[in-house]
């Protein structure tokens, strides 16, 4: 086991880059996801550590050293694939020997390991079956102890929760954590399911277009979004396109006057994170900004309500409020204002992704 | 209604296909030697009389021994070749793949006689003894063995999960592991079912095998012709049946491993 480094990685497919010029520094039992939209270069990211992508420029190193030229089955890194890839012919028990077959461990050995590996996951009473005879969850179980019973240096997790429902899929997130942590093993798991990635990594990668755009941790991501993709990526976000006219005051494109805490002036986009607005019957004086609005649809989510109120003809936000039984509760068609303080908001010099939520 | 009418047709036309089968194993069991109707009594008389008859067991011999090599010669050239073909693009891919099927296509009889052409004339222009040889013949069988084998190999290559080799390189396993441990157990059923198909055209070829054979080395079809040209007792019927045990055994063994329905 042991840190994980790649420098200026890139894979080029004439002149398309699925990955572009990926530096990425994973620490020693660090557990990092790489985030992004499908194509974002992810996947192609993680193929290259495992080797089955030929990196077009960079390198990849293990403990100092490099691997990106080796063929794969020399770089001793565990991967779950998501689709398992458990050998159909082999039971359980001799697909989580394979990997100890192929170092050549003595029978005795392997046999040992395998019962470990397996009663890591709970399934060492499964150690006869077949894959077909095995629900999906054991399968993901029986992938994992497969990819951890050699003593991987770098555990690889493509997607690995993507063929579960729902319920196990929250189980299994904290199973594999709870594994990884115990096991002090060096991660990098690949999704596009944000909830994922936010409840199980140390640290995030978001990607797109073949590109990082932004490395930290949850919370990092979410209160200073690099721009306005992780804006729109990581949590959600409303946004208003204009300008920024001065670095603290912001002109939307419908007319708004918004107080904000920007940098250089020209073409901006502000997003509002739905949960830093609230929403209320008058104008709310105490705030940096109250704007009245119309509310144009209401979605009851539970212990949440979305409400997504127009400010004028271009501008629409979506207010996240807590479901109480005492709170103001607007219905379609109401008058309401919508309030944030200056800190609320993220500024970003440009355009604001068009295809996101709004 | 529609359900019987669908069963009656059905069932005319397994009769249809069986009826030469079932007459020719009775009348392999006919005691008098002219096959007349009705028989006169049943006997095993025929049966003994293939063993009696040199031509027809050295005709079985050669003809297992010729299926099996060319059967297996066949696998070693069409496996890497379906492989190639499944698995890489490049120029003249699909020229290639119709070029392994063709033997198919061409009659028996065109292709006896432009590879005994061939025979002979390396035979003159190199001197060494072809022409009627035993590596003439398995060479020749090989070549009507090689389309079914690429067809079935390809067929299940196509269907096969390449994940799996990743997830076996992977772990630790090189190319060459890789497929004597994941993808050939993954295409056995094509391969199994290329190699029967493949063995069973050759064990029946009579037309490309006449131009071939030579002196004192007969394929059992061409046996059971030369027979047939002076005498017509049901011996031919007793070998006809035997010949039909083996192809059906072969079938059903092969069967026990990989559901043959499931690769043709």
């Amino acid at each position: 086991m042991a840190r994980l480094e790649l420098n200026g990685l890139t894979k080029r497919y004439g002149d398309f880059y699925a990955a572009r010029n990926v530096t990425l520094d994973v620490a020693q039992g660090e557990f990092v996801v790489l985030l992004g939209p499908s194509g974002c270069g992810k996947t192609t990211t993680l193929r290259m550590i495992a080797g089955f992508v030929e990196p077009s420029e960079g390198s990849v190193s293990i403990g100092g050293q490099r691997i990106d030229r080796m063929p794969p089955w020399k770089r001793n890194i565990g991967l779950v694939f998501q689709s398992y890839a458990l050998f159909p012919h082999l039971t359980v028990a001799q697909n989580v020997a394979f990997g100890l077959e192929m170092r050549k461990l003595p029978k005795a050995e392997i046999a040992s390991r395998v019962h470990e590996a397996l009663q890591l996951v709970r399934l060492e009473h499964l150690g006869d079956r077949l894959q077909r005879q095995l629900s999906g969850g054991q399968q993901q179980r029986v992938a994992l102890a497969r990819a951890l019973v050699f003593h991987p240096d770098v555990l690889l997790l493509d997607e690995p929760l993507s063929n579960l429902d729902a319920k196990l899929r929250q189980e299994v997130r904290v199973e594999i954590r709870k594994l990884q942590k115990s096991l002090n093993l060096t991660t990098v798991m690949v999704t596009h399911d944000q909830e994922e990635a936010l409840t199980m990594a140390d640290r995030l990668v978001v990607m797109n277009e073949g590109e990082v755009r932004q490395v930290g941790t949850q919370r990092e991501l979410y209160e200073h979004p690099a721009d306005s993709f992780v804006a729109g990526f990581v949590g959600r976000s409303s946004f208003l396109d204009g300008s920024l006219e001065t670095a603290e005051r912001f002109r939307s494109r419908g007319g708004l006057e918004i107080r904000c805490r920007g940098e250089e002036t020209g073409p901006a986009v502000l997003s509002l994170r739905p949960e830093r607005l609230t929403v209320a019957s008058a104008n709310q004086d105490g705030l940096d900004n109250s704007f009245p609005g119309e509310v144009e649809f209401v979605s009851y989510l539970g212990g949440l309500i979305d409400i997504h109120v127009r400010l004028s003809g271009q501008d629409l936000v979506i207010a996240q409020i807590p479901n109480r039984e005492d709170g103001f509760q607007p219905n379609v068609g109401e008058r309401v204002h919508v309030g944030w303080t200056a800190g609320a908001a993220s500024v970003f010099a440009g355009q604001g992704p068009r295809d996101q939520e709004m | 209604m529609g359900r019987w009418l669908l069963k009656g047709v059905a069932g005319i036309t397994l009769l249809y296909i069986l009826l030469p089968l079932i007459f020719v194993t009775w009348l392999s069991f006919y005691r008098q030697e002219i096959p007349s109707f009705p028989p006169e009594g049943y006997s095993f008389r025929w049966y003994e009389a293939i063993l009696d008859n040199d031509r027809m067991v050295d005709g079985l011999l050669l003809s297992l021994q010729l299926g099996v090599l060319a059967t297996a010669i066949g696998l070693a050239l069409g496996v890497p070749a379906a492989l190639c073909i499944a698995r890489f693009r490049f120029p003249g891919r699909e020229m290639l793949n119709n070029l392994l099927l063709l033997p198919l296509v061409v009659p028996g009889v065109v292709l006896g006689t432009a590879i005994y052409i061939f025979h002979v004339e390396t035979e003159i222009a190199t001197g060494l003894p072809i022409i009627g040889s035993l590596l003439g013949l398995v060479t020749a069988h090989i070549l009507i063995v090689i389309p079914w084998t690429v067809r079935l190999v390809t067929a299940s290559l196509a269907g096969f999960d390449r994940t799996l080799e990743e997830a076996a390189m992977n772990l630790g396993a090189n190319r060459w592991i890789t497929f004597r441990r994941v993808t050939l157990p993954g295409i056995l059923p094509g391969v199994v079912a290329g190699a029967m198909f493949g063995f069973v055209v050759s064990f029946g070829n009579l037309e490309m095998s006449l131009f071939l054979v030579g002196p004192g080395r007969t394929t059992l079809p061409i046996a059971i012709l030369q027979y047939l040209e002076w005498k017509i007792d049901p011996t031919i019927a007793a070998v006809s049946v035997v010949q039909i045990a083996l192809i059906a055994g072969a079938m059903l063994l092969t069967d026990r491993f990989v559901k043959v329905s499931r690769v043709v």
